[in-house]
């Protein structure tokens, strides 16, 4: 009788042991993953401060203005004093980490002295040019390096906290590519030492408008459903389904999901005028057969078809076997940067795979676009004079107030990168300097 | 001895031969293929393109098969220098006059991955979103992967989230994948080419900052919040 009471009681002692001991080991597991994320977040926000850091240099020295250089000024130094907190965040501590430190602290003042003073009474000298110049240089080797780095971290899952633990244990000889790599970043610094005190994406559309200004009588579903079908180009009832927006759309819309084999698509029609405002279809697009160049071909014809009219091509760009075609309004030859839409394009039969028309839907309307009142001549005197001028236009874009302002759109180069620059032509003022060049490839 | 130089002999005119034999075929391949080469093209072509106007010194940068605007400027010069109409594109008549200005080897071309990167993205920023799509939305149907890649978007550009694409992500209790760690699982293909499209402009959701799966959703708040649409088994709210 004792015995069976016993064996019970050590058998549930057993299995309430058991218990405890995974759940304390599962409360353990999440508590790391938090802490290894809370890490990782540090060092990836770190690695996008310095990247933005290098872009917001680069532009700098692309200005002219003393207007707009002072708030850049100010939005450097906000970014630095970012990418301090969040490297004082890593687990470097028990690692010499003061150059990288001192590094953000030179650019820090820099940007602080001279935002700070009246840049129209007392402009740049051509001394502090130079340290701009100088810190633009460093920040690019900087950048290189921590990007490798965070190439490695993705690619082959590196965990910060091994890295602590290790340096916690203070294992001399540990293999460990985080440590390593950040000593490759210091180094540079370090050889940094004599020399001397360098966005996100670009969008000069507003977001404000809100589909005031669609046209057209309001469809029913069967409308739409049936517009849908011509522009899948399948009139199979059965591969549709058709369901109206929720209140929390922007605009009332129909949401059209359509699938068929390895055809899978998702399109929304705006209610009223049924107008066409996100296609996406999705297909495997194994082989490359038409050109980046016919492909365009094949997004005007059809733009055109859908009655989009004066659209242009801005910006093209192939990814994988496929095309993407930005394409912009132009009202008597004034480019009106708020009104853009997207086409992606197969580029193995030249079948369209997307658009993307809620920028335009947004913003378009009949515009009344005033003559500019200063001459290019004079704008172009506004533009920096160490950039060379490659291209100019005129353009309607969304200034840092939301209000849609005539500029004089200038395509130029300054040091092998190509900046856009917008001179407002009614007064003359430097609107907006912007960086086309994409932060490129890490390998 | 004599011999031994015969034997050499030999073996160096076998070299020779089987070096005239190599280079045969490499004499006879086209130049370009036979399409109009326009901005933003990735490739062969391009890197022939780049390395044609670096020998003739009009391009300076890298030769890495991405026709960016370091190219389509230097092909401009090209066409100005040349008494061409300066259009940046290299149709037959641009590319029949830089193949007769300029040498080009493709087997010395050494091999590069190229790749365009949207404008204000590096590629670790992508790989980073097509880290968090898997980890949510790997089940999902393709429109529903761009929606989430285009919701983290949403929040990095809304004033109530975080504006960096890592403090969105590992903003503590935001996604699932990242508090139980299932973001640290290697993206396939397919989420990378969702991110791309989300940043290029496609958003599904219309503007959506949230997102739940309605039959594990546990929070009674996110209920509250004013729908816009269903996208596979997620439903996307303001």
């Amino acid at each position: 009788m004792y015995r069976w009471v016993a064996i019970a009681l050590l058998a549930a002692g057993i299995s309430a042991s058991c218990f405890w001991a995974t759940s304390a080991q599962k409360e353990k597991n999440a508590v790391s993953i938090q802490a290894e994320n809370h890490y990782q977040r540090a060092f990836h926000e770190l690695t996008y401060n310095m990247d933005l850091l290098h872009e917001k240099v680069g532009t700098t020295l692309a200005m002219n203005s003393k207007e707009r250089l002072s708030p850049q000024m100010l939005d450097i130094w906000r970014i630095t004093s970012d990418a301090q907190g969040n490297l004082g965040q890593l687990p470097l501590a028990l690692l010499p980490f003061n150059k990288t430190e001192e590094f953000l602290s030179k650019i820090g003042d820099f940007t602080y002295k001279t935002a700070a003073r009246d840049l129209d009474k007392t402009p740049l000298t051509d001394q502090e040019t130079q340290t701009l110049n100088g810190l633009y240089k460093q920040s690019k080797d900087l950048n290189n390096d921590l990007r490798k780095l965070q190439h490695k971290v993705l690619t082959e899952n590196l965990s910060w906290l091994d890295a602590d633990n290790s340096l916690a244990s203070r294992n001399e000889t540990m293999d460990n590519t985080i440590m390593d790599g950040f000593q490759t970043v210091e180094k540079k610094v370090t050889g940094y030492d004599e020399a001397n005190t360098g966005t996100s994406l670009v969008n000069n559309a507003s977001k404000e408008h809100s589909y005031k200004h669609i046209e057209g009588k309001k469809i029913s579903e069967q409308q739409a459903l049936k517009k849908v079908k011509r522009i899948i180009k399948d009139s199979d009832e059965k591969s549709y389904d058709i369901q109206k927006s929720g209140k929390g759309a922007d605009v009332a819309a129909y949401n059209i999901v359509y699938q068929k084999g390895n055809r899978h698509a998702n399109i929304d029609l705006t209610q009223t005028g049924g107008h066409p405002i996100n296609i996406l279809l999705d297909r495997p697009v194994p082989i490359k057969k038409i050109s980046l160049n016919d492909g365009k071909i094949k997004a005007e014809k059809y733009l055109k078809d859908l009655e989009f009219q004066n659209m242009e091509a801005v910006t093209t760009a192939e990814y994988e076997n496929t095309g993407v075609y930005t394409f912009l309004y132009k009202e008597d030859n004034v480019r009106i940067y708020s009104d853009t839409v997207q086409v992606k394009i197969a580029l193995d039969n030249g079948e369209v795979l997307g658009l993307s028309a809620r920028n335009y839907f947004m913003n378009h309307r009949d515009r009344t676009i005033k003559k500019p009142e200063i001459s290019l001549e004079d704008a172009k005197d506004k533009v920096n004079p160490n950039l060379e001028i490659h291209a100019d236009y005129l353009a309607v874009m969304d200034n840092e107030l939301g209000k849609e302002v005539l500029c004089y759109e200038f395509l130029g180069t300054y040091q092998g990168i190509t900046y856009r620059i917008f001179i407002n032509a009614s007064d003359g003022k430097e609107e907006k300097v912007e960086r086309l060049e994409g932060t490129g490839s890490n390998i | 001895m004599l011999k031994r130089k015969i034997g050499f002999s030999i073996i160096i005119l076998y070299f020779m031969m089987g070096g005239i034999q190599a280079a045969l075929p490499a004499g006879e391949v086209q130049a370009f293929s036979a399409q109009v080469i326009h901005q933003g093209a990735v490739g062969d072509d391009v890197i022939e393109l780049q390395t044609r106007l670096q020998y003739l010194g009009f391009y300076k940068g890298k030769v890495d098969g991405v026709f960016g605007w370091g190219t389509y400027w230097a092909l401009r010069n090209f066409q100005e220098q040349f008494g061409m109409k300066p259009d940046g594109l290299a149709g037959p008549s641009t590319k029949a006059k830089l193949v007769k200005a300029s040498k080009y080897n493709p087997q010395q071309s050494k091999p590069v991955q190229s790749a365009n990167v949207p404008i204000g993205y590096s590629e670790n920023d992508i790989r980073l979103l097509a880290n968090a799509v898997h980890g949510e939305a790997r089940g999902e149907p393709y429109v529903g992967q761009v929606a989430v890649a285009a919701v983290i978007l949403n929040r990095v550009e809304s004033p109530s989230f975080p504006n960096t694409i890592s403090g969105v992500i590992f903003e503590p209790r935001a996604f699932t994948a990242v508090a139980d760690g299932q973001i640290w699982l290697t993206p396939n293909e397919q989420s990378k080419k969702a991110v791309i499209d989300a940043i290029n402009g496609w958003d599904p959701t219309g503007n959506a900052i949230y997102y739940f799966n309605p039959e594990t959703a546990t929070s009674k708040w996110i209920w509250s919040r004013p729908q816009i649409k269903t996208i596979g088994k997620h439903i996307f709210c303001k």
